[in-house]
């Protein structure tokens, strides 16, 4: 291997890692505040590559669909536990926030697509199309059971995986497709170029994790996230209401997962599914946090994307084997020199 | 007057149905993927499967009837579309399917119950199992050896592969080993990618850095465009080759500039327009084309509807010659006599080839069935 082929597959692999840390931020994001592993995450970010792609051809996407059923869907759900409930006053709220505040995008993605927007527009809506998804799924299948121990939620979310990936089968149809470049032209740096979109990923992962940090530092939603992570019954106990930071933090992933599928479209072809094995190895990136951790599931999304890269070149075949068993020592360290906290258990037995 | 009208009708239904009687319709079983995964493919072999019942309605006085059952891109659904087809429509030949398995379950039926099957995919069966089976489609050595012609004709001493790790991977890389020794080009690397991998920089840098002539690829249909891309990232200046696992409209759309140049080997009827006009094939195709468009309403731009057309024509002469020998359809009797008249086809001219079966073999086609394209402008352009 030569300093030049390490180079190029360095940078290859920091790209990735990119990729890779903003879903683990995503992940853990969603699974310190409602214990959720979001196996979909990948699904959704796959939708918005595949969003944009349809726009660039001039085409409605079909996320369209998707989110408008969803929408009814997890409408139909509110409405109903609110009858149950006895607060049937409340469902012209439900109507506003549930009906028409996914269907915003939807109205956009209909006044953009086929007309030739401008690329940053068709992006734009391409992301806000997929953040609806998150938040309406979780409604309709997770909340309801958002007491339930760690394992139903997990098997929950796996459904959830299928239910998605499947939706995205009948919508997008088995083919990829690959978008223009956000960027163009590459920028040379000590006599070796770096392509533009590689350094735009690794910009975007860099300002977004730099975003997530003074939020959750500086701002009160921050703090309530935080709190509801640390400890859910002392938060309700201060009055941070748990579905609603659930909810703050399904937006926020969900956004996050847009990013994604918009960064990493034009260097990937995007089927319906490739969402999955980015989410998978986010999730590598994850356990290396414990799941808990912001900085050190960064520090494992590169590991992650590094080690991908150079596993790809010295056997091909074997990269993925390569990379998930990266699992096996980590989960040995962490079971070595981690402190069980008890909390869990309380947990199921409330 | 109207009552003498449904009588009259009534008398002229059942001069048919007597006269039916008499000499009973050919009845042909297809199951295709109409819906999953496959559909992509099951679709056009429904669509040229109406377009050649519609170029020959009749054969040797016969009316054909087709029967379509969608097994849903799943084997066992295949299987019992393929069973249904026998038992309850009766049918003398059956034909399918989108997918390598679904075709294998289908061929089993078919063996078990004694009915003959045109397959529209390369399986490969053991020759005990491939005595009622026969295909229309080309085997992966026919076609890379095409590919591997092109580059000793382009002066390639090494090569490079990169391919999918799965079985389809394993099958170009055999079959471009098996090409090349002989050819005298030495195959110097052997990468294999997944069909999800999102990137395919590692291997394709230690390709480069092997500096091959030319680069063979071993994908297929829009994962198969990845090595392409990463090639052109990486400013690979060798000529680069795929296989006819690309040939689709899909493939071009995703690779774009990057498999410009590439060669290709396809079966003719994806270029047939610009075949000379005495190329074998050529004329039939051009039916092909016309038919399809008056039935269907939209040219076809694949080879799989091709492969439905051939699968008929295949059957079209076949039972000709087994009706000539005094045998009625619907009667196990027929369907050995059919099964025994594909074993014995000589010389029919199909869209993707000319084909010539005997027992024991299940592919049909010769050198006749392949051409080699190279990829222009997000076209196809056929290379004598």
């Amino acid at each position: 291997m030569t300093p030049e082929v390490a180079l190029i597959l360095g940078i290859d692999g920091l790209a990735n890692g990119a990729v890779y840390l903003l879903a683990g931020l995503g992940l853990v994001l969603i699974f310190s505040v409602t214990r959720v592993v979001f196996v979909p995450f990948g699904d959704v970010a796959a939708f918005a590559a595949l969003s944009l792609a349809a726009f660039e051809t001039g085409r409605m996407p079909a996320t369209v669909a998707m989110v408008a059923t969803l929408a009814v869907l997890a409408l139909a759900v509110e409405i109903r536990s609110l009858v149950v409930r006895g607060e049937a006053r409340r469902i012209p709220r439900a109507l506003l926030g549930w009906g028409l505040l996914p269907a915003l995008p939807c109205l956009a993605a209909w006044a953009i697509a086929g007309r030739g927007a401008p690329a940053m527009v068709q992006v734009a809506v391409a992301v806000a199309l997929v953040v609806p998804i998150i938040p309406l799924v979780a409604r309709i299948a997770l909340q309801p059971i958002a007491d339930a121990s760690v394992l139903v939620l997990l098997i929950a979310s796996l459904a959830l995986h299928f239910l998605l990936s499947g939706l995205g089968l009948l919508f997008f149809g088995p083919e990829g497709s690959r978008t223009a470049p956000l960027v163009g032209g590459a920028i040379s740096i000590v006599g070796f170029t770096v392509s533009g979109q590689v350094l735009l990923m690794v910009g975007a992962a860099v300002v977004l994790s730099a975003m997530f940090f003074l939020a959750f530092e500086r701002t009160v939603a921050g703090k309530a996230l935080r709190a509801t992570a640390v400890n859910r019954i002392g938060a309700r106990l201060v009055g941070i209401r748990p579905a609603r930071t659930a909810l703050l933090a399904y937006v926020c992933a969900s956004l996050l997962a847009g990013l994604i599928g918009v960064l990493v479209a034009p260097v990937t072809t995007m089927y319906y599914d490739s969402g999955f094995l980015i989410g998978l190895k986010a999730f590598v990136a994850a356990i290396i946090g414990g799941l808990v951790s912001y900085p050190l599931t960064a520090i494992g999304a590169i590991a992650v994307g590094v080690v991908e890269s150079f596993a790809s070149f010295w056997s091909g075949a074997l990269k993925d084997v390569i990379v998930f068993s990266l699992l096996i020592p980590v989960l040995l360290l962490r079971s070595f020199f981690s402190v069980h906290a008890e909390e869990e258990e309380e947990e199921i037995d409330e | 007057m109207k009552t003498f009208a449904r009588n009259a009708l009534g008398v002229v239904a059942g001069c048919a149905l007597a006269a039916s009687a008499f000499a009973a319709d050919l009845k042909v079983g297809l199951s295709v993927s109409l819906s999953g995964p496959n559909a992509s493919l099951g679709v056009p072999y429904a669509k040229g499967m109406q377009a050649a019942i519609a170029y020959r309605p009749e054969i040797a006085g016969r009316k054909v009837v087709l029967t379509v059952l969608d097994d849903a891109s799943d084997p066992t659904t295949a299987g019992r579309n393929a069973r249904k087809l026998i038992e309850e429509e009766k049918v003398d030949v059956i034909m399918g399917t989108s997918g390598v398995p679904a075709a294998i379950a289908m061929a089993q039926v078919g063996r078990e119950t004694k009915t003959p099957m045109i397959g529209l995919t390369p399986i490969s069966l053991a020759p005990a199992d491939a005595e009622w089976f026969f295909t229309v489609a080309q085997p992966a050595p026919l076609m890379v050896n095409a590919v591997v012609e092109k580059m000793k004709a382009n002066g390639v001493k090494t090569v490079a592969y990169i391919g999918f790790t799965d079985a389809w991977g394993d099958l170009v890389y055999d079959a471009l080993l098996k090409a090349t020794e002989p050819a005298g080009i030495k195959v110097v690397a052997n990468e294999r990618y997944a069909r999800p991998d999102p990137s395919v920089t590692g291997q394709v840098l230690k390709i480069v850095a092997l500096r091959p002539d030319a680069v063979m690829t071993g994908g297929a249909g829009t994962p198969g465009a990845l090595p392409f891309l990463a090639l052109q990232e990486r400013g690979f200046k060798g000529g680069v080759y795929g296989n006819h696992g690309m040939i689709n409209p899909d493939f071009l759309r995703v690779a774009g500039s990057a498999a410009t140049g590439a060669f290709l080997p396809t079966g003719p009827v994806i270029v047939s327009d610009q075949l000379p006009a005495n190329y074998p094939t050529r004329k039939v195709s051009d039916e092909f084309r016309a038919a399809f468009l008056k039935v269907n309403g939209a040219p076809s731009t694949d080879a799989f509807s091709a492969y439905s057309f051939d699968g008929y024509l295949v059957f079209a002469d076949a039972a000709a010659r087994a009706i000539a020998n005094k045998v009625e359809p619907g009667t196990p009797a027929f369907r050995v006599a059919l099964r025994d008249a594909i074993a014995n086809t000589r010389e029919v001219v199909g869209t993707h080839g000319v084909y010539n079966f005997k027992a024991g073999n299940v592919y049909g086609v010769d050198e006749r069935a392949r051409v080699v394209v190279r990829v222009d402008a997000g076209t196809w352009k056929y290379v004598p």
